[in-house]
């Protein structure tokens, strides 16, 4: 067993949140590691916990029961060593691009100079130059998903935490920015775990695929993505896989449709 | 061509009355004690505004002469005890609605007994103001502060409280600390809120200051139209109104300008 220590380890994970005295549970039994410079996705229909597992390695919530070890240290509290990436951006709508993307540099004490040059070379290579002075009002969606990718890269973290970044965007944005994004992570070889609810997307990027599991949101199965980058989404490997792993997702999806509608009180006629 | 139309068209009302107004009091139907024509009124503003005595070189510069008159000297009066009371309150409520907003124990304690003050008008507080601090200045700068007070403060706790919970977390997960988180998160966050304390604390501040000025002092806009009304000069009195209002606008003007500059990264502000 002489297998490098795991990047991110999750064992056991137990999440439960009490709403209006009833106790749901969002995690249940969670086990899952991370190699280091992997690229995972979790894959799952709306309520599966996929995000609340998310949000449990970066520390914001942490969970009911379980042990959550990253990097060797366990999870206390959020770190700059696990960046988080929000769909909604989360850019600080009062700075410009360059000072957002300075924010941690300078939280970090480095020395001006060196976080002028680092801001100026991450926005270089995010196609952001010229936009420096802008505020993130003035850019699109994709533009500012880039942006909060600079700002995340720019404090280096080893792992990478991504909630369903590109899920407000526009299919096009969408396929630009994941070939950003593998372009990145084949440069600096970042740790990244990857939550999506698009079955294309999450086979087009990630070494494993964690599908999930709704309510109580469980690994239900990991499948490993060997076809070689970049891949064709129009192959016919890619499609089998894919259809394979929509058959995976769809039961539960039908799971989640089921407690919807048992929700929601029919309409009168 | 469809903008002269439009210009015109937006004058036609204002124009209407006051030819009427002018044609009522030329007349003779109303005494002009009770309703001065326009044109007397105008020439009455002018006579106001311009200085008293003729520029005389050896006395000072040109532009202390150009506001050597009554008017500019009553304006500036106005405006600058709306300036100081303002900072006075605004001073004090800044801070504290930050830690009210920011420290739910400070709200606890506080909240009360703002929320019995509150309520009150400033106006309200003029008998205990002349009791406290006696005729002049002090009551004067007392009643403003008071009315700058509390929107900027309610304002202030809105905006700290609403910030959204997202920039929190992308601040903490960047490494910020809490002291990073306050002062570079929090209260920018909140500026359009407080901002908008700002500008309705200030209006509220220039509502107080002609009531102040027409009890406990004898300079200033609201001191000048209720000593014109003493001798009966009712022209002076609506061109004392008038300047009042021009004082107002000029006001909202100038923190609109303000507001704009600092909320151009906002996305309600369109360039």
């Amino acid at each position: 067993m002489s297998r490098p220590a795991p990047a991110i380890r999750v064992r056991g994970v137990r999440k439960v949140f009490a709403t209006g005295g009833r106790e749901l549970v969002a995690l249940d039994g969670i086990d899952l590691e991370v190699a280091e410079g992997e690229l995972v996705c979790l894959l799952g229909p709306s309520g599966c916990g996929k995000s609340t597992l998310l949000n449990a390695i970066a520390g914001f919530a942490p969970p009911t029961a379980g042990e959550i070890v990253a990097a060797g240290r366990p999870v206390a509290a959020p770190g700059p060593d696990r960046a988080m990436v929000f769909q909604e951006y989360a850019l600080f709508p009062w700075m410009t691009v360059e000072r957002n993307v300075a924010f941690g540099l300078e939280l970090a004490g480095r020395p001006r100079a060196e976080v002028k040059e680092r801001v100026a070379a991450l926005l270089a290579k995010l196609h952001l130059d010229g936009f420096e002075d802008r505020f993130p009002k003035d850019l699109s969606g994709g533009m500012r998903q880039r942006v909060a990718i600079a700002r995340v890269l720019a404090i280096d973290p080893p792992m990478l935490l991504m909630d369903e970044p590109f899920g407000a965007l526009d299919a096009l944005t969408r396929r630009n920015l994941q070939d950003e994004l593998l372009r990145i992570w084949a440069e600096y070889r970042k740790t990244i775990v990857f939550v999506t609810h698009g079955i294309e997307e999450s086979l087009y990027l990630a070494d494993r695929v964690v599908v999930m599991t709704y309510r109580p949101g469980r690994v239900k199965r990991i499948v490993p993505v060997t076809l070689p980058r970049p891949r064709d989404p129009a192959s016919p490997e890619f499609n089998a896989l894919k259809r394979e792993v929509s058959a995976l997702v769809m039961e539960e999806q039908r799971l989640h449709e089921q407690a919807e509608a048992a929700r929601e009180p029919r309409p009168g006629r | 061509m469809a903008r002269a139309a439009a210009l015109a068209r937006s004058l036609l009302v204002p124009l209407a009355v006051l030819a009427a107004w002018e044609g009522v009091s030329r007349a003779g139907l109303v005494s002009p004690i009770i309703l001065p024509a326009p044109s007397q009124v105008f020439l009455r503003w002018i006579a106001y505004a311009r200085p008293l005595a003729p520029h005389d070189p050896a006395r000072g510069s040109w532009v202390a002469w150009l506001f050597s008159g009554e008017l500019p000297r009553d304006a500036f009066a106005s405006l600058s005890r709306v300036a100081g009371g303002f900072a006075i309150g605004a001073g004090l409520a800044l801070p504290l609605g930050l830690v009210m907003g920011a420290r739910p124990r400070a709200y606890e304690l506080m909240n009360p007994l703002v929320q019995i003050l509150r309520p009150i008008p400033p106006i309200a507080f003029i008998p205990l103001a002349i009791l406290w601090f006696g005729l002049g200045n002090p009551p004067a700068f007392f009643l403003i502060s008071l009315g700058a007070f509390f929107p900027v403060l309610m304002n202030t706790i809105a905006g700290v409280r609403n910030v959204d919970g997202i920039y929190l977390r992308a601040a903490r997960n960047l490494g910020a600390g809490e002291w990073t988180l306050f002062w570079r998160v929090i209260v920018p966050a909140a500026t359009p809120y407080i901002l908008t304390g700002v500008r309705v604390g200030i209006g509220v501040a220039f509502i107080v200051v002609i009531v102040a000025e027409m009890i406990a002092v004898n300079s200033g806009l609201g001191y000048r139209i209720l000593e014109a009304r003493e001798y009966f000069w009712s022209d002076k009195v609506i061109a004392g109104m008038i300047s009042i209002g021009l004082a107002g606008l000029g006001i909202d003007l100038a923190m609109d300008r303000l507001n704009r500059w600092l909320l151009r990264w906002h996305p309600g502000m369109e360039s």
